[in-house]
């Protein structure tokens, strides 16, 4: 008896691997997979169309995933990495494991963008997100010198407080350091995560939290909130420009392509808006779902190259660490 | 038969804690520590040992407050104790701020009043968050070291006419020396490897602790060795820190008694006050933030999402099988302990100090190669769970069984009395009160454990506090504090059966 | 008939020494006397199992027990004070001596000893419920029970009055009349009521036993200092 229910136990996980059926495997971050995310109505649109099984494997959240995927090195069994950001996209593009995309879809990102590797298949403005009834300052100076208090996350542990530290390098320059100096008495505290601090700012614990433009959308469609905005600052707002890679190792390589292809077809930019809380990275027809247009726009985007961001990243950590440890 | 069994597992769990450490160090990498690793640490042992010594400072007048009065209500005191302890940490630091925060009561009520305001934010903020978790902890322990004073040396204490300064010296400050440095240990360890409190409350890089380093090293830089290095940076201090402690404590030794019914005769006067206003401080600091936390989850807890069930069975299921495997253990090796293996206790308090980013790490280096981590996810995570909550389930049974093996060996010895016969008939009904208790916190502490899940993860096999984590990264703040509460309650309710056994029911 | 036999037996813990080496029968009753600290209490717990001997064997009838864990010997001890467990009913504790594990006793052999020590009715009570006297009885029935041919007596009487301890000394002496019984004490009026021979344990050495009668009439110097008639 008991021999049969193994044997009926291992026939169920071998048996996806006898079907004719063939698996791609994706590996992402876990917001994405999630019941509340974009996954599953991909999932369904991506398996309507390929014949195929399609599968998440959620990493954590962005850093996480990067991480996992070194640790699985060539070894590697998904044929998909998607949710890295350009951030972070030297490094994964240092690990070989990756191959050329070969597409040539017409983005609509505010900047040009091109890059074998990888693909954007969302993107959004960083801002400092308040509630209407705040008037907020229209550049980083002005935030300095006033007594508003924010959450920012960790440059160490978030893709959100790297993304600002990347900000203030492009807006700033060599005089990043003074803008984390005079910054310092403004910063309640820095957060390991986004959730920590975006809940934080929701608690009142802040009057700005670092995170998108896009953030009062989620209020405003998923419950009827009006009362958040970001800030648009004339320095410019940087950019997180979400993107994809296909494996070298994979096995699956016609599917990964049909995949990436997939992901910028209207079908899966039409759901990133309203899950993903991001801009798609090319309109789809019916354009933005309803609520986008009252968001506000940064006149001017910043955003450092995949490998200017890596060489930048060393010494503004530094300086942001030694600015802030008081 | 117990020094074997403390052997085996103490050999395991050194494999298991150690053995990924080793693994990690041997990927490719840099591996140097830098001065900022030394800042770290320095910061790292500081906010530890001061959060030990407030929370012990605190939990020893609670705890004899406890012991000495009666009063309605105190059941229940007692068992809240349990209560911040297995919060998820980010849900009871929400709590915190819902009271000390900017937005909290009493900065309300320092506005108006018109005085200056209080910033949580700093160290300041992670001691009182620190105290928060460990106090109860620590108090639930010293309280047992109380209880465990047999009625007979109470009773030889109130015929000498003893006063409250000669109860102190030959009672209280004999049993504190017995208790105290495992408390003490205990609640420093656990700080030791804090992350997300000292991360969000901190209030910047200068409270960076070598966890976070850690976490640094592994996720930003993906240098390993380093990480691995840090691990074991951690691992040393929190073998000194045990080294300390064993030299610290002196056994009690106030032999066994007979289980008699004693009335108490607790002074009167003035330190009938101070009691009082031990107990009502100690209930509303604790109180408030749990409240806090009940109040933010209640709207949630009416709209769940259906992700939330799947997810909440996944972690009873979790919770039932690591306890028993947490405290089983722990019970053998304490019990091995207790009769002379002293190397029994380092191993027993190693996972303490080990980095679960570093132990999940390894755990996937040593499986990845063989298996797919998703396949693996609920083994893993059981065991994961058992090894990281076994030195709490030793530190509480540590103590009496040193009393039994004390007491009671010699009669056991020269009747034969061993194996499962001596589990049944002496272990379970002397030691059925930190047994419970250990079982319950452990239980609780598995719900509430996100862990090393998320490197195991599936798409549909996740737990509860996985599903918390991915609401609160998808802005549904309501529905994750709902979740939050809906854990908080099913890891109270484990904890409450199962210390209410090791009560057998009785008031105390 | 089967002996107890102490072969240049050494016991040593830092600066104490005690050497013994000396035999006795099966059904002889032995006292153990002593000045405080000379060792008795030592010696009981080393043939017990619970004090390792530096050297030496002990043996009982020819097969040498030392190395045998303290409940697979055959004797049964009665400690000055711990003798019970305060959680279990005296019938439980009296059980014990059946089997350790209490799941196959027989009731009726544990109500028959009771009766003979005197504790009809009292199996469902806890120890704390009972008087001294009572409690060394349920000691003494478990003893019984085990039916080893050695009996080791550890001044487990002490606490109690004359009276009380003399009717314990003659329900021991009443009840095992087949074993061999060592029995500590410092009251030379227990020896010579209680006991054939008597053991002087002193400058760490332990004498082989002699007549009671004869010892206490001719006492050596050092018992004789024990004794206070230097």
């Amino acid at each position: 008896m008991k021999s049969l229910k193994f044997a009926a136990g291992f026939l169920c996980i071998a048996a996806p691997a006898l079907a004719e059926t063939p698996v791609l495997d994706v590996l992402t971050y876990d917001s994405f997979v999630s019941e509340w995310g974009p996954g599953p109505a991909i999932e369904k649109a991506f398996e309507a169309e390929c014949g195929c099984d399609l599968r998440f494997t959620p990493a954590g959240d962005g850093a996480a995933l990067l991480a996992r995927l070194q640790l699985e090195g060539a070894k590697t069994t998904a044929d998909v990495v998607l949710g890295l950001d350009t951030n972070l996209t030297a490094a994964a593009r240092a690990t070989g494991l990756f191959a050329p995309h070969g597409q040539t879809p017409a983005l609509t990102l505010p900047v040009a963008f091109d890059d074998a590797e990888f693909l954007p298949y969302d993107w959004g403005w960083f801002a400092f997100v308040h509630n209407k009834s705040l008037t907020a300052p229209t550049d980083f100076k002005a935030l300095a010198a006033s007594d508003l208090k924010i959450v920012i996350q960790d440059p160490r542990s978030s893709t959100p407080g790297l993304g600002l530290l990347m900000w203030v390098k492009a807006a700033y320059g060599d005089d990043a350091a003074q803008i984390w100096t005079d910054l310092a008495d403004n910063i309640v505290t820095v957060t390991p995560g986004w959730s920590e601090a975006y809940g934080m700012f929701l608690e009142g614990e802040a009057d700005l939290v670092l995170s998108y433009t896009t953030s009062p959308a989620y209020h405003l469609i998923a419950e009827e909130d009006d009362s958040k905005t970001a800030a648009v600052f004339t320095e410019g707002n940087y950019m997180q420009v979400e993107v994809m890679g296909k494996l070298k190792s994979t096995d699956q390589n016609d599917l990964a392509d049909k995949f990436l292809a997939f992901m910028l077809s209207d079908a899966a930019q039409s759901v990133l808006p309203t899950t993903n809380w991001m801009y798609p990275a090319k309109t789809p027809a019916e354009g933005l779902p309803k609520g986008f247009e009252t968001l506000v726009q940064p006149s001017k985007s910043l955003l450092l190259s995949a490998d200017e961001a890596e060489a930048a990243r060393p010494a503004a950590l530094d300086e942001w660490r030694a600015a802030l440890a008081r | 038969m117990a020094r074997r069994a403390g052997a085996l597992i103490a050999a395991g769990l050194a494999f298991l804690t150690l053995g990924p450490v080793g693994i990690v160090m041997m990927q490719a990498g840099e591996g140097a520590l830098s001065s900022a690793d030394y800042a770290a640490l320095r910061f790292t042992v500081l906010q530890a040992a001061l959060s030990a010594l407030l929370s012990v400072a605190c939990a020893a007048p609670l705890a004899r407050a406890l012991a000495r009065r009666r009063f309605p209500g105190r059941g229940v005191l007692i068992a809240a104790l349990g209560a911040p302890f297995l919060l998820p940490v980010l849900v009871a630091v929400l709590g915190l701020l819902a009271i000390f925060g900017r937005a909290g009561v009493v900065n309300g009520a320092l506005r108006g009043l018109a005085l200056p305001e209080v910033s949580i934010f700093g160290l300041g903020g992670v001691l009182l968050a620190h105290v928060f978790l460990n106090m109860p902890l620590a108090t639930r322990m010293i309280l047992q070291g109380w209880q465990a004073i047999p009625a007979e040396r109470l009773r030889l204490a109130q015929s000498l006419g003893f006063r409250p300064a000669d109860h102190w010296r030959h009672i209280e400050r004999p049993m504190l020396r017995d208790v105290v440095p495992g408390a003490l240990l205990a609640v420093f360890a656990i700080c030791l490897s804090s992350f997300a409190v000292v991360l969000v409350l901190g209030g910047g890089p200068s409270a960076t602790t070598i966890e976070l380093a850690i976490y640094q090293a592994v996720r930003f830089e993906f240098d390993l060795p380093r990480a691995a290095m840090l691990a074991l940076l951690q691992v040393t201090v929190c073998g000194g820190a045990v080294a300390v402690a064993a030299w610290m404590t002196a056994p009690g030794g106030f032999g066994a008694g007979l289980d008699r019914a004693l009335e108490l005769h607790p002074p009167r006067g003035w330190r009938r006050l101070a009691d009082a206003g031990v107990i009502l401080l100690a209930a509303a600091f604790l109180a408030g933030p749990l409240v806090a936390v009940l109040l933010r989850g209640l709207p949630g807890l009416m709209a769940l999402p259906h992700a939330v069930w799947p997810a909440l069975m996944t972690s009873l299921l979790v919770a039932v099988l690591a306890a028993p495997l947490a405290v089983g253990s722990a019970l053998a090796l304490a019990l091995g302990r207790a009769q002379g293996t002293r190397w029994l206790e380092p191993a027993a308090m190693l996972p303490m100090a080990g980095s679960q980013l570093v132990l999940g790490t390894g755990l996937f280096l040593m499986i990845f190669p063989f298996a797919s981590p998703a396949a693996v996810a609920v083994p893993v995570t059981v065991l994961v769970t058992a090894i990281m909550a076994l030195p709490f389930a030793y530190r509480m049974l540590a103590p009496e069984a040193r009393a039994l093996v004390a007491d009671y060996g010699r009669l056991a010895g020269s009747l034969n009395l061993r194996g499962m016969a001596a589990l049944r008939l002496l272990v379970i009904p002397r030691l059925r009160r930190p047994l419970g208790f250990s079982l319950g916190l452990t239980a609780a502490l598995a719900v509430g454990d996100l862990g090393v899940i998320a490197l195991f993860a599936t798409e549909d096999g996740a737990t509860l506090p996985l599903v918390i984590s991915r609401l609160m990264g998808s802005y549904r703040m309501t529905q994750a504090a709902g979740a939050a509460l809906l854990l908080v309650i099913c890891a109270f309710g484990l904890f409450w059966i199962c210390d209410r056994w090791g009560r057998g029911g009785t008031e105390d | 008939m089967a002996e107890l036999r102490i072969e240049q037996l050494v016991l040593q813990q830092d600066d104490f020494r005690l050497t013994a080496d000396w035999s006795a029968p099966a059904g002889r009753r032995i006292a153990v006397i002593g000045p405080s600290g000379a060792g008795k209490s030592t010696l009981l717990n080393a043939l017990a199992g619970f004090f390792p001997a530096a050297s030496g064997r002990v043996l009982w009838d020819g097969q040498d027990i030392s190395r045998l864990a303290p409940g697979d010997r055959p004797l049964s001890m009665l400690f000055q004070d711990q003798n019970l467990f305060p959680h279990l009913t005296v019938a439980q504790n009296i059980g014990l001596g059946l089997d350790p594990s209490l799941r196959r006793v027989d009731a009726a052999r544990v109500e028959a000893v009771m009766a003979r020590v005197g504790l009809s009715g009292l199996g469902g009570r806890k120890p704390a419920q009972l008087s001294g006297g009572q409690q060394s009885r349920v000691a003494l029935a478990r003893a019984l029970l085990r039916s080893r041919p050695i009996l080791l007596l550890d001044e487990p009487f002490a606490a109690l009055g004359p009276a009380l301890k003399a009717e314990m000394l003659a329900l021991v002496a009443e009840t095992t009349a087949d074993a061999l019984v060592l029995m500590v004490t410092h009251d030379p009026g227990d020896a010579r009521q209680f006991a054939d021979e008597t053991v002087l344990v002193a400058e760490g050495l332990v004498h082989p036993p002699r007549d009671t009668a004869a010892l206490f009439a001719d006492p050596p110097p050092a018992l004789a200092a024990y004794l206070g008639r230097a």
